[in-house]
């Protein structure tokens, strides 16, 4: 049990896919600009995290392990998660409307965010059993969603503060998320490993 | 090797299905006019519909939250394809091009110091307002040039951008971007133009540039109802735009242009094709 808080706390703070691990930079620049979107982003990012962890852990152990094609990994896995994003864009589309615009471009990019592909090779790179693969993938998902979360709250307070003119934009979103990046770094002596 | 095939061919076929059936499921019924609609469209997504793109505005007008003719770009073709597309009758608005007022180029207009920072109007109109002493004029470092997406706007060798009136489509993409707000809209059928931006007075004026307004009332006084001169610069009434031309030749300082004999000095553009001179006309 303490083995899986933890797996579950270091995913969410010490090891933050964002912003320790600088996986899935794409959305957490692109879809911050206001906390609904990156709401709605982490969700849809912890959805496919998670089902993409499940299926990914069956495909491994399974399919890969058992007919010795763990050289295919990859490419498996890389089929699945553009499946499930597939489904989550047709989902999305039908019951929000509204966020299916606000999320644009960035919601087929998951597809190729690094972010569920390195959690699926992560977690069998860490030999994790399947519920330790769920924890992990819901801490990760979870750290996702909050670094995208605080960093859209800054940003829509840098939009009402007098920013000198050369630092407007994209210039002061990279300092702060830098800035943000190194706040999560204190929390490294948390949990070891 | 049979495994990898079958394994990974599996995979794939099942992700395949799933997603067929999910496609069936989830379907977004979308209204036909709006593809076709989009299609239509010049597909610049330069927003002189007041729409973000030209999706949107296809949205906006299948949804007939939006006139059919506020797609200057694509023009009367276009808008006749809207309105059939919509079953509606094609009724646009005029036309509009996009005109710089100035002639005062490098030759005619004096600096006040010399720039030589980033070549862009921006830039140079943060530093002291401007190399140029006119608080108006153009200062010719192309900014406009850059942003029209469909080439209308040539540099002259001296520093003056000329708009042409065969290929600005009325995007107003220029107007937003000119930090000294000299580019205006004006009907496409008036081509008499006061080709100045200056509000200082006529004393001020005559000792900046050569080609400047010096509000002196002359084309007040020749045609009185297609002129009206505000804070010491002469405005063309465009309502009676067929007038104006009789105060062209009788401008002490030049600075009222008919787009008929040609484009301020230093454009390649040819003269545009009118089919009515302003002699005949009058």
């Amino acid at each position: 049990m303490t083995e899986l808080l933890l797996i579950l706390v270091g995913a969410i703070f010490v090891n933050n896919f964002v912003l320790s691990r600088f996986l899935g930079i794409c959305p957490f620049l692109g879809v911050s600009k206001k906390v609904e979107t990156a709401l709605g982003m982490g969700m849809a990012v912890t959805f496919v995290m998670t089902i993409a962890a499940v299926v990914t852990w069956f495909i491994q152990y399974f399919i890969l392990i058992p007919f010795g094609i763990e050289y295919l990994q990859t490419i498996a896995f890389i089929l699945v998660i553009a499946s499930l994003v597939q489904l989550v864009e047709m989902v999305v589309q039908k019951t929000s409307p509204v966020l299916y615009q606000a999320l644009g471009i960035f919601l087929p990019l998951i597809t190729t965010n690094c972010a569920v592909l390195g959690l699926a090779v992560l977690n069998i790179q860490k030999e994790y059993s399947f519920l330790e693969s769920v924890i992990f993938a819901l801490g990760a998902a979870l750290g996702f969603t909050l670094a995208m979360v605080l960093f859209a709250g800054l940003r829509e307070r840098i939009d009402l503060s007098p920013v000198p003119a050369s630092f407007r934009g994209t210039a002061i979103a990279l300092i702060t998320a830098g800035l943000l990046s190194l706040a999560f770094m204190g929390f490294a002596g948390l949990v070891k490993g | 090797m049979i495994e990898a095939v079958l394994s990974i061919g599996g995979i794939g076929l099942l992700a395949a299905v799933t997603l067929g059936v999910a496609a069936r499921k989830f379907a977004v019924e979308v209204d036909p006019r709006e593809l076709a609609l989009l299609e239509t469209l010049s597909g610049a997504n330069c927003g002189a519909c007041g729409y973000p793109g030209c999706s949107a505005y296809a949205k906006a007008v299948a949804e007939g939250k939006a006139e059919p003719s506020l797609c200057t770009p694509g023009g009367q073709s276009t808008l006749e394809k809207i309105a059939h597309i919509m079953g509606v009758a094609a009724v646009g608005a005029a036309p509009q091009v996009a005109v710089v007022l100035c002639q005062g180029d490098n030759l005619r207009a004096a600096a006040k110091y010399r720039y030589l920072g980033v070549v862009d109007c921006v830039a140079a109109q943060r530093i002291a307002d401007g190399p140029k002493i006119c608080p108006g004029g153009c200062l010719g470092l192309g900014t406009c040039a850059r942003v029209c997406p469909f080439g209308a706007i040539e540099m002259t060798s001296e520093g003056l951008a000329v708009i042409s009136r065969e290929k600005c489509t009325g995007c107003r993409k220029c107007v937003g971007a000119c930090p000294r707000q000299v580019i205006a809209m004006t009907p496409l059928d008036a081509t008499v133009h006061v080709l100045c931006n200056s509000h200082d007075k006529g004393a001020a004026v005559r000792k900046y540039c050569q080609v400047g307004c010096i509000a002196c009332m002359i084309c007040k006084k020749t045609v009185p109802e297609a002129y009206v001169i505000e804070d010491f610069l002469a405005k063309v009434v465009y309502e009676h735009y067929q007038e104006s031309g009789a105060a062209v030749e009788k401008c002490p300082t030049k600075c009222i242009r008919d787009f008929v004999d040609g484009y301020p000095e230093g454009s390649r553009f040819a003269p545009p094709v009118v089919p009515v001179k302003r002699q005949e006309a009058v």
